[in-house]
């Protein structure tokens, strides 16, 4: 069976930290962190639990500001 | 496998539209404005209509959608979006003109505005945020506001006997006979915002090819006027939102 490899890269400075990349994801992979914040004060999200990413983009279509870029690889 | 064999450009499934210039959005965070915003470069940079697109952008919270989507814009005074963008497709017909519009501008100091241009049946978009209550000025009743839903204006909910009751725009403006396309649709989910996708996409073909008016009403949230975090603000929307406004098209005539 083809095994599915998925990465998100976040643009942590222009993240607001809203939780709803957190909240989409189907496998539950990014979490925003607990004390550190960017420039502008928010807890920016991040990938907690790559291995468990599979590249569906559900974060990265829900973003309100585009942050997210998303990654995929189907390793037959 | 190795995190950088990933994270390759050659993998890249899914990436910020390059119409999206490098402002960082005034919005607040969660706000739905951000994610229809993004959905609307989407449309235009597939459509291919880069240079051939221009918007009017409203007064309220959307006031500076000019600032982030890198097409041609103009900006209306309160509610006259649909006025102004009836001049501008008219002279320029082979354009593909939208308003994009919240519910305050839209459905309350606006709404002659919109019935007329969608009575006339221009070859506009009108682009419909609708999140029941004025984001901009903290959080008042809008003509949209759901029967008991509190906000600044209405401490201890609106009263129909005080206040009238919420205003359903798309079913009004589907009554019409200069409406081609009429649709409700929300950007809460991932599926959702692919639906709401595919609808201002439609909408946008119907305007270039001059079937009529379309209107595509995005039901939204407004976490800092609701005073919810923005997950909470989608759950509350679910519950109580798409009971009075529920998803769907409601006219398709544009076969």
């Amino acid at each position: 069976m083809a095994k599915i490899h998925g990465a998100v890269v976040i643009d942590t400075e222009r993240c607001k930290g809203c939780n709803l990349c957190v909240v989409a994801c189907p496998a539950n992979v990014l979490l925003l962190k607990d004390k550190e914040v960017n420039d502008r004060g928010y807890h920016f999200a991040y990938m907690a639990h790559q291995q468990a990413c599979i590249g569906c983009s559900a974060c990265a279509t829900v973003c309100p500001d585009a942050c997210i870029e998303v990654y995929r690889v189907v390793e037959k | 496998m190795e995190l950088d064999q990933i994270i390759n450009p050659a993998n890249k499934v899914y990436s910020r539209p390059a119409l999206l210039n490098d402002n960082t959005m005034h919005y607040c965070p969660g706000c739905s404005h951000g994610v229809v915003h993004k959905i609307i470069a989407e449309c235009i940079e597939e459509l291919g209509l880069q240079e051939n697109a221009i918007g009017v952008a409203p007064v309220g919270c959307a006031v500076f959608a000019y600032n982030y989507i890198d097409i041609d814009w103009a900006e209306a005074a309160h509610g006259r979006a649909p006025a102004l963008a009836t001049a501008i497709r008219r002279l320029n017909p082979e354009k593909l003109v939208f308003t994009y519009q919240g519910d305050g501008d839209l459905a309350a100091i606006g709404t002659a505005e919109t019935i007329h241009a969608a009575n006339r049946g221009e070859n506009i978009t009108i682009v419909f945020i609708n999140n029941a209550i004025y984001g901009m000025t903290g959080g008042q009743m809008a003509p949209t506001t759901l029967e008991g839903q509190k906000t600044a204006t209405t401490p201890y909910g609106r009263r129909p006997d005080l206040n009238g009751y919420p205003l359903a725009i798309s079913p009004l403006l589907a009554q019409l006979d200069g409406t081609c396309f009429v649709t409700r649709q929300a950007v809460h989910t991932a599926a959702a915002v692919r639906k709401a996708k595919a609808a201002i996409k439609k909408a946008f073909k119907n305007s270039i090819d001059g079937k009529g008016t379309s209107v595509v009403e995005i039901v939204a949230t407004c976490s800092s006027g609701w005073k919810m975090t923005p997950d909470n603000a989608n759950k509350w929307m679910e519950k109580f939102m798409f009971e009075k406004y529920p998803l769907g098209d409601i006219k398709d005539s544009a076969k």
